[in-house]
């Protein structure tokens, strides 16, 4: 059971490891792109946990 | 003489071409009827319930939107020979791809409840009980993708797509006036004016044309059949091909409704089936049979987007045409997403409905960025080459990425908070 759960862990490691460097090139625009994704994101989740809260408390 | 030698030459040539396209056909028009899926059949038939013949111009128009998008992923699959999700990993590092995968994977599992959730209502119109509905789509999925063949598969999904055109003749049988579908139905309008409720419904049916799990099964399905940057013309028709079937498949479901159901509320394509069976017996057994038919497809293709997704970044093999002894891991992975989302819907208690709620709310945190990335992926020369974006191309798929994201975000917000819109 560890030894298959630190193997799982490896996995992800080497998969880190592979994907650590963007292959695209980080100009500006993509920059811009990938920060406006992440405020997105962030304003999802924060309406989520808004309505998540507001059915708890009703 | 002459003439008839540039005839037959013609010919000889429009019949190698068409020998040619049935060969590389399949992902495109797979993709696209498999978009009509069961909470898009239901979407359809409540639009024409309600409005009747007046939103079919809005159908027209999601044609170019679903081919501008998914054509994208056609030329990507076909130069770089990566399934999406590993496009994301390589192209944006691990952070966005495990987001990604992630995401995928909660959102096709949910997604593939709601498939399910169609074919076990469609087929209780029939008196058959849900278990064996759920015990014979596995058996049936099981045996398609155990072949050892991605081309056995894609022959068997095509022919489901074929079955999806069972909704002409119901339209055809219950007689529709066409002055009226001509009148009413192809001059854009906006029926009793703009208000909450009409947005909604355009919401929901831009939000029914581009899923997620369609970008990555269309770009893994394009890798593993092994297309080339030659075939992308092919591939490209492919996908136009099938945006122009799945709105004619649309847009004679709205007929169906509009002119059956008009004015009826609509909560479920299985609802429909068993209204329209009161008056017209055999439209509703095409409307059933076709809600089990989508519902089907829809299963097929995502179980499969999650376990190619998986297949790429954890370095299994991942095609259909190995068996399950050369790739365990694709296949218990495709098996665990179908096995364990069928089982849910034989909970009883279930929460089906906040399930088939939820899925549309966690298809927003995918979608945006699964489309944007496939718009900087296409602006990438050094990997694209000649098949990147072109200006045009851009400004074309950047506005309809734009409006998606926008309509499919405010969608998700009006499922979360139903008074948003009045």
């Amino acid at each position: 059971m560890i030894r298959s759960l630190s193997r799982l862990v490896q996995k992800f490691h080497s998969i880190n490891v592979r994907y650590s460097n963007p292959r695209i090139g980080m100009s500006p625009a993509v920059r811009t792109c990938l920060m406006a994704l992440r405020l997105y994101l962030l304003f999802l989740v924060a309406l989520m946990l808004y309505k998540f809260v507001s059915l708890i408390v009703a | 003489m002459n003439v008839f030698a540039k005839l037959y030459y013609r010919l000889a040539k429009a019949a190698k071409a068409m020998q040619l396209y049935l060969v590389i056909a399949g992902p495109g028009i797979v993709v696209m009827v498999a978009d009509n899926d069961a909470g898009g059949i239901t979407t359809y038939a409540a639009t024409g319930a309600k409005y009747g013949y007046n939103l079919i111009w809005f159908l027209l128009l999601l044609i170019p939107v679903a081919y501008y998008v998914q054509e994208m992923t056609v030329r990507l699959g076909a130069v770089t020979k990566r399934g999406h999700a590993e496009a994301i990993f390589a192209g944006f590092g691990a952070f966005w791809g495990w987001f990604s995968l992630i995401d995928l994977m909660i959102v096709d599992w949910l997604t593939l409840v709601t498939e399910f959730i169609g074919m076990t209502s469609a087929l209780e119109i029939f008196g058959i009980p849900p278990w064996f509905t759920y015990v014979a789509v596995v058996l049936l999925l099981g045996t398609i993708v155990l072949n050892g063949r991605y081309w056995t598969w894609e022959k068997i999904a095509l022919l489901f797509c074929a079955l999806n055109l069972v909704y002409i003749p119901g339209a055809f049988m219950v007689h529709p006036s066409m002055q009226d579908i001509a009148r009413q139905g192809l001059l854009p309008n906006l029926p009793g004016g703009f208000n909450g409720q009409l947005f909604f419904f355009l919401m929901a049916n831009i939000g029914t044309t581009i899923a997620p799990w369609m970008l990555f099964f269309q770009q893994s399905a394009v890798v593993d059949k092994g297309l080339l940057e030659k075939d992308i013309p092919w591939g490209k028709f492919d996908t136009w091909l099938g945006s122009v079937l799945t709105v004619v498949v649309a847009v004679f479901i709205v007929v169906v409704t509009g002119t059956v159901l008009r004015g009826v509320d609509i909560d479920s394509a299985a609802q429909a089936s068993s209204q329209l069976q009161e008056t017209h017996h055999w439209v509703g057994t095409f409307m059933a049979i076709g809600l089990f038919d989508a519902g089907l497809l829809g299963a097929i293709c995502i179980s499969l987007a999650s376990s190619w997704a998986f297949g790429e970044i954890f370095g299994w093999a991942h095609s259909l045409n190995t068996n399950i002894r050369e790739a365990p891991w694709f296949y218990a992975c495709y098996f665990l997403t179908l096995v364990s989302a069928g089982a849910v819907v034989l909970i009883p208690g279930a929460p089906l409905v906040l399930i088939t709620l939820f899925v549309q709310v966690i298809a927003v945190t995918l979608l945006p960025a699964a489309l944007v990335f496939l718009i900087l992926l296409l602006n990438d020369k050094e990997n694209m080459g000649d098949f990147t974006n072109t200006p045009l191309q851009n400004v074309l798929g950047g506005t309809i990425v734009v409006i998606i994201v926008v309509l499919s975000t405010l969608y998700g917000m009006s499922v979360l908070f139903p008074g948003l819109f009045g």
